[in-house]
């Protein structure tokens, strides 16, 4: 009413065509802004505010949520890769892995080389938990392995280990040692009891498209974590002279490091 | 003869922008007495371009938004904005919907933005609400001859880019976080949620908000006494809209996995992580409503004063004997 009757009509109109002019100019320089190195070198903080801020409230290492059986997904979507393409691989495969050893190296005073029997004939936790996608998508499954804990305290860590790093059989960004899938994390999360070295998915043998024959469960990070085809385990006290540096995979192409959000 | 502003101090103290965000004169911020003066010597904002019709009614200034509620304000504008456009980007990532504590590809989502091959091995896009399946090629599901979810224009970055989306939406999301915190806790203590935005009981007699409906559908405002406060729809807009943000936050919370360790009670709460997704999703679009609905009504209201009030906190109206 008050303004209706006089005459910024005029202005009004003015301003709504300023107004989407300048959202026009925002927008497409919000784009640019948000792509420009800098710029996203800053935003870049946050990561390490989120990063402390969850050590923070899970310094006690309290348990991700574990659901019932009827919980389980009727189907666990499989992601990355299915089927690793590596001729050494199919070899491992089409022996049943008898022949597979995961090596445990770096900054340990007894390095390991553990058959796929061996494995399953230590101490198992059994658990089922939900697997995130950093896309959005969750699925539910049961798995079972030894602790990665135990493993690492048969190896014994060298005082200035920081790092547990995961190499992995498959080249998802093709074919050469940097297209090879591989992830880390640190002792904070190596030690944690629900951190397993699955064997076992729903009562079954691990399947290939889920990561044969053992994958990582870290459970209160991401799924790009969960690093499947796992063929050695290197402590390391920093991860930026192992391929692209920045820890993982996903990391060197951009995703965070820390991925429990 | 009170205004909506309180004496605020927390603000003062938490916030020293005087050369932005101008308080008024006099320690330690009184809500001022009104100043009533004819319009030809301080005209609003306004009301610059003058009416062809004489006498101008006597307006009022009167100082209507504490420094902490301009400020927080103006941040929120640009926290909602960048998030929105981030969220949207993160969400093309899986243009899904599921109800429950899982989902992915082989369930059943109930709101999906996705894409066909229509007749010509033509790509549509479909966009699937529950049982509700419309075309919204060009917009949602398809847009630019490309599978994707919301159209460029919509997401941050505009390419399909996860990885920034993500970096963008939890970098202002730790803004956003202190910022409302800032806003929530300062208006606690200065008592603007109580005096302001609490309806009082006789806003909430039915006939009252009767009333209320059908001045705002007949775009009425009012005049005087009544003009300095707000009246009951405006109150549970603002309320409303207070509660969506915070269930954002709850929500977007609910779908970190490290936060779930913390706080599985969320999980419970939201009905599990995709449900969560989807409560994030739906008070998205909420937000985006109370926006489109404040803004229309900013302009209705006097663009002008509306806006001035918000930055400087002086807002003006009339005292009523013009009409």
């Amino acid at each position: 009413m008050s303004n209706a009757t006089h005459g910024p009509d005029l202005s009004r109109r003015g301003l709504i065509l300023a107004g989407t002019a300048l959202g026009g100019l925002l927008l497409s320089g919000c784009d640019r802004l948000s792509q420009a190195p800098q710029a996203l070198k800053f935003i870049d903080h946050a990561e390490g505010l989120t990063r402390g801020a969850q050590r923070l409230i899970l310094s006690g290492q309290p348990l991700a949520p574990e659901f019932k059986p009827s919980d389980i997904s009727p189907t666990f979507k499989p992601n990355g890769s299915f089927h690793p393409t590596d001729p050494a691989y199919q070899a491992l495969l089409d022996n049943g892995f008898a022949d597979w050893r995961l090596a445990v190296t770096g900054l340990v005073n007894q390095p390991l080389s553990i058959s796929l029997a061996q494995l399953k004939a230590l101490p198992a936790r059994t658990q089922i938990t939900r697997h995130d996608c950093v896309e959005g998508w969750s699925a539910i499954a049961q798995w079972s392995g030894p602790q990665l804990g135990a493993i690492l305290h048969a190896a014994g860590l060298q005082p200035h280990a920081r790092y547990v790093v995961f190499h992995c059989a498959d080249n998802l960004g093709g074919p050469g040692d940097g297209g090879k899938y591989y992830e880390s994390i640190d002792l904070f999360d190596a030690f944690h009891p629900q951190t397993i070295l699955a064997h076992t998915m729903n009562n079954q043998p691990l399947g290939v498209p889920h990561g044969a024959p053992i994958r990582l469960r870290v459970e209160r990070q991401l799924g790009y974590k969960q690093a499947k085809y796992v063929m050695a385990i290197e402590v390391t006290d920093r991860l930026s002279g192992i391929n692209g540096g920045h820890g993982g995979f996903w990391e060197d192409r951009g995703y965070e490091w820390y991925a429990g959000i | 003869m009170r205004g909506l502003a309180g004496r605020s101090t927390v603000s003062d103290i938490a916030l020293n922008m005087s050369d932005a965000f101008p308080e008024p004169d006099g320690p330690p911020v009184p809500a001022p007495e009104p100043v009533i003066e004819p319009a030809a010597e301080t005209p609003a904002p306004d009301a610059v371009i003058t009416a062809e019709h004489a006498p101008t009614p006597p307006t009022e200034t009167f100082y209507r938004h504490t420094r902490v509620v301009r400020i927080t304000h103006w941040i929120n504008v640009i926290c909602i904005t960048l998030l929105l456009l981030s969220g949207l980007q993160i969400f093309n990532a899986h243009p899904m919907l599921y109800w429950g504590k899982y989902g992915a590809d082989a369930d059943t989502p109930f709101v999906s933005l996705g894409a066909i091959y229509g007749p010509g091995h033509v790509l549509q896009g479909v966009t699937k609400l529950g049982p509700l399946k419309l075309h919204t090629t060009g917009l949602f599901g398809v847009s630019g001859g490309e599978i994707r979810g919301y159209p460029k224009w919509l997401t941050l970055p505009a390419s399909r880019d996860l990885a920034d989306g993500r970096r963008w939406h939890f970098f202002m999301a730790w803004i956003f976080v202190i910022n409302g915190l800032v806003y929530l806790v300062s208006n606690a203590v200065n008592g603007h949620f109580k005096r302001d935005l609490a309806p009082t009981g006789a806003q909430l007699r039915p006939a009252a908000i009767w009333r209320d409906i059908v001045d705002h559908a007949m775009l009425k405002h009012p005049v005087g006494e009544e003009a300095k406060r707000y009246n009951v729809l405006q109150k549970l807009a603002y309320l409303g809209v207070i509660l969506l943000l915070v269930l954002m936050v709850m929500t977007g919370l609910t779908m970190s996995p490290g936060f779930d360790a913390f706080a599985p009670g969320l999980l419970w709460l939201f009905g599990g992580r995709q449900s969560a997704r989807t409560i994030h999703w739906i008070c998205a679009n909420l937000i985006v409503l109370f926006v489109l609905v404040h803004v229309i009504e900013v302009f209705i209201a006097g663009v002008f004063n509306e806006i001035g009030s918000m930055i400087t906190g002086r807002y003006t109206i009339k005292t009523g004997a013009g009409h």
